[in-house]
């Protein structure tokens, strides 16, 4: 498998990380030769074989739906890179 | 006596018991340890005043009879574990600035049972990587490396990512340190240096508070000079939490009870696919020599099949990054770390993530981003999960005709940073041994067992069934006497 630029860029988009045009040729080279090495998986027969969703024997435990922790903004707040009045601080998004 | 930074963390304890020396001289030695290997770039945070006041407090529970099993034991943590009012970086420039307010499980744990915090070591950024060289805060040298600090001949890696855990040990600035694991981070490292790792069966220890790479695959492990100090360590480190979901609910052995040297009647499953093209005569010569002393020791060696193991690589190289590029979505300038401005939210989030992750973790978020995408899901992700399925099969057929795996942990002696980098498949392919283990979920463990032509060290692999931390350690205490790997690296604090 062979990735183009544009699917680079695009991969890029939704994963929010931007890359310098510049970098788009390489990277696609990169991640194609990453693409590659993973093709041998074709050649394992997984006819009828579950794909794994859980290693550990076990299911996930349930529990009561309650508050058992909380009620401390200002130390949740403590690493925003920019907080104001109980809230976190972001670009405008709505005009 | 032995100077206090070349102790066992067992013959501490024991000094410490018999008033032979406090917890404050003990940490005092590690303290000025740590400094002296600062050309290493070994710690990302050093916290040498907590380490000095925690001491004091060991002294003080000691001195009311309320000592703790690790009480007074100076260790180092992996700068991916995130502790109370301590910078946790991950080695990530995106965590510029992060102080935690509150302190994982399994290093509460380890200071509930009295050890002593030294500081934050280095590793790979956000663990992906198997030399410890793309940290933000700069690669960690091994102090294995020939020639003088400063001026070395070779800089030599020290494994990945857990190396600046694996280092500090090494260099006898710490009795023991903190590691995770996912494709082998606890391992490789531990063969690279000499020292002693073990990754335990997933679910062991808590995942809560440690910073997340591949949630399917993540597990913290002890690093020690010995099997005995690991045994000490883990058994703080394990133990049911309900803030993590993956956490079995099971009772905490004695693992040093399990020591007992006794290993007779045991049978040892040597897996033929490992000896694959490439594997290098000198570990599998050592890898003979590791059966052999098995076989000394009164157990069986017995051939045994991993068919699927060729693939392992390949389906954790799409599995890890896939679960990376969804745990790593986190880090958007908005909560915590790194901001970078933009004209506008999607623009601050594109900036923030350009600038903050390095190459490789933007290879990994961007390949996992990829094979989750509409279209490719089944072709990729879904593959590589049928596949691990079928790995773990694997071990569940070899299990019913052994106890226990004997294999070597890397395909070689470490190499010098600046070699192996331009192609990260070839950097890949370290991890062969390993890697298959944490896609099956199981206990593992690397025991150093000789130095290479290159007078570097090799490590011998365990790997164990579900929970059966105990058969590993007793069959790893063995391997480690027959091996009397007493070498020490040319630099040492």
């Amino acid at each position: 498998m062979s990735l183009d630029k544009a699917t680079v860029a695009k991969i890029a988009h939704l994963a929010r990380i931007k890359v310098p045009d510049e970098e788009l040729e390489s990277l696609a080279g990169e991640l194609s030769q990453i693409l590659t090495f993973v093709e041998q998986l074709n050649e394992v027969d997984t006819q009828d074989v579950p794909p794994m969703t859980s290693v550990a024997a076990q299911k996930l435990r349930r529990r009561k739906d309650e508050v058992t922790d909380g009620g401390y903004a200002a130390q949740v707040l403590s690493n925003g890179p920019e907080t104001a009045e109980g809230f976190y601080v972001v670009p405008k998004v709505v005009e | 006596m032995t100077a206090l930074t070349h102790l066992t963390m067992a013959e501490a304890l024991d000094g410490l018991a018999k008033k032979e020396f406090t917890a404050v001289e003990l940490t005092e030695a590690h303290v000025r340890a740590v400094e002296a290997v600062r050309p290493f770039n070994i710690f990302i945070t050093e916290t040498p005043d907590a380490a000095l006041s925690m001491a004091k407090a060991s002294d003080e529970r000691r001195a009311k009879g309320e000592a703790g099993p690790m009480d007074g034991l100076p260790i180092a943590v992996k700068d991916l574990f995130c502790t109370k009012g301590v910078a946790t970086t991950a080695g990530s420039r995106i965590l510029d600035g992060f102080k935690p307010e509150y302190e994982s499980t399994v290093t509460s744990q380890l200071w509930r049972d009295g050890a002593v915090m030294l500081g934050k070591v280095n590793l790979d950024e956000f663990a992906m990587g198997s030399a410890t060289i793309t940290a933000h805060q700069g690669e960690t040298v091994s102090p294995w490396s020939p020639g003088a600090p400063g001026a070395w001949e070779r800089k030599i890696v020290a494994g990945g990512s857990s190396g600046g855990s694996a280092a500090v040990i090494a260099a006898r600035a710490a009795l023991g340190a903190t590691g995770t694991d996912t494709g082998g981070s606890i391992r490789q490292p531990a063969g690279y240096t000499g020292t002693v790792g073990i990754k335990p069966t997933y679910g062991r220890c808590s995942r809560w508070g440690i910073v997340a790479y591949a949630s399917s695959l993540d597990q913290a492990g002890p690093m020690t000079r010995t099997v005995e100090d690991a045994a000490i360590m883990l058994r703080s480190m394990c133990g049911f939490d309900p803030k993590d979901s993956t956490s079995v609910d099971m009772p905490v052995p004695d693992f040093r009870a399990a020591l007992t040297g006794d290993i007779r009647g045991l049978r040892v499953g040597i897996p033929k696919e490992y000896r694959a093209e490439g594997l290098s005569a000198e570990i599998a010569a050592l890898w003979d020599q590791g059966i052999a002393w098995l076989k000394e020791a009164g157990a069986e060696p017995v051939e045994i099949s991993l068919p699927h193991t060729k693939y392992a690589l390949a389906a954790y190289y799409i599995i890890a990054p896939a679960e990376a590029s969804s745990n790593l979505a986190r880090y958007d300038g908005v909560r915590y770390g790194l901001r970078v401005e933009g004209g506008n939210l999607k623009e601050m989030y594109e900036n923030t993530r350009g600038a903050g992750f390095g190459k490789e973790v933007q290879r990994r978020i961007l390949i996992g981003t990829y094979v989750l995408s509409a279209g490719y899901y089944d072709a990729y992700y879904n593959k590589a999960r049928q596949v691990r399925t079928r790995i773990k099969q694997d071990f569940d057929e070899a299990f019913k005709s052994c106890d226990v795996i004997l294999t070597p942990t890397a395909p070689s002696t470490p190499f010098a940073i600046g070699e192996k980098m331009d192609d990260p498949v070839q950097m890949y392919l370290i991890d062969v041994f390993t890697v298959p283990v944490n896609l099956a979920g199981l206990p593992a463990m690397s025991i150093p067992a000789g130095l290479g032509a290159d007078g570097l060290p090799l490590g011998l692999q365990l790997i164990g069934r579900p929970f059966d931390e105990e058969t590993l350690l007793r069959v790893g205490q063995v391997v480690e006497k027959a091996a009397d790997f007493t070498a020490v690296p040319p630099f040492v604090a």
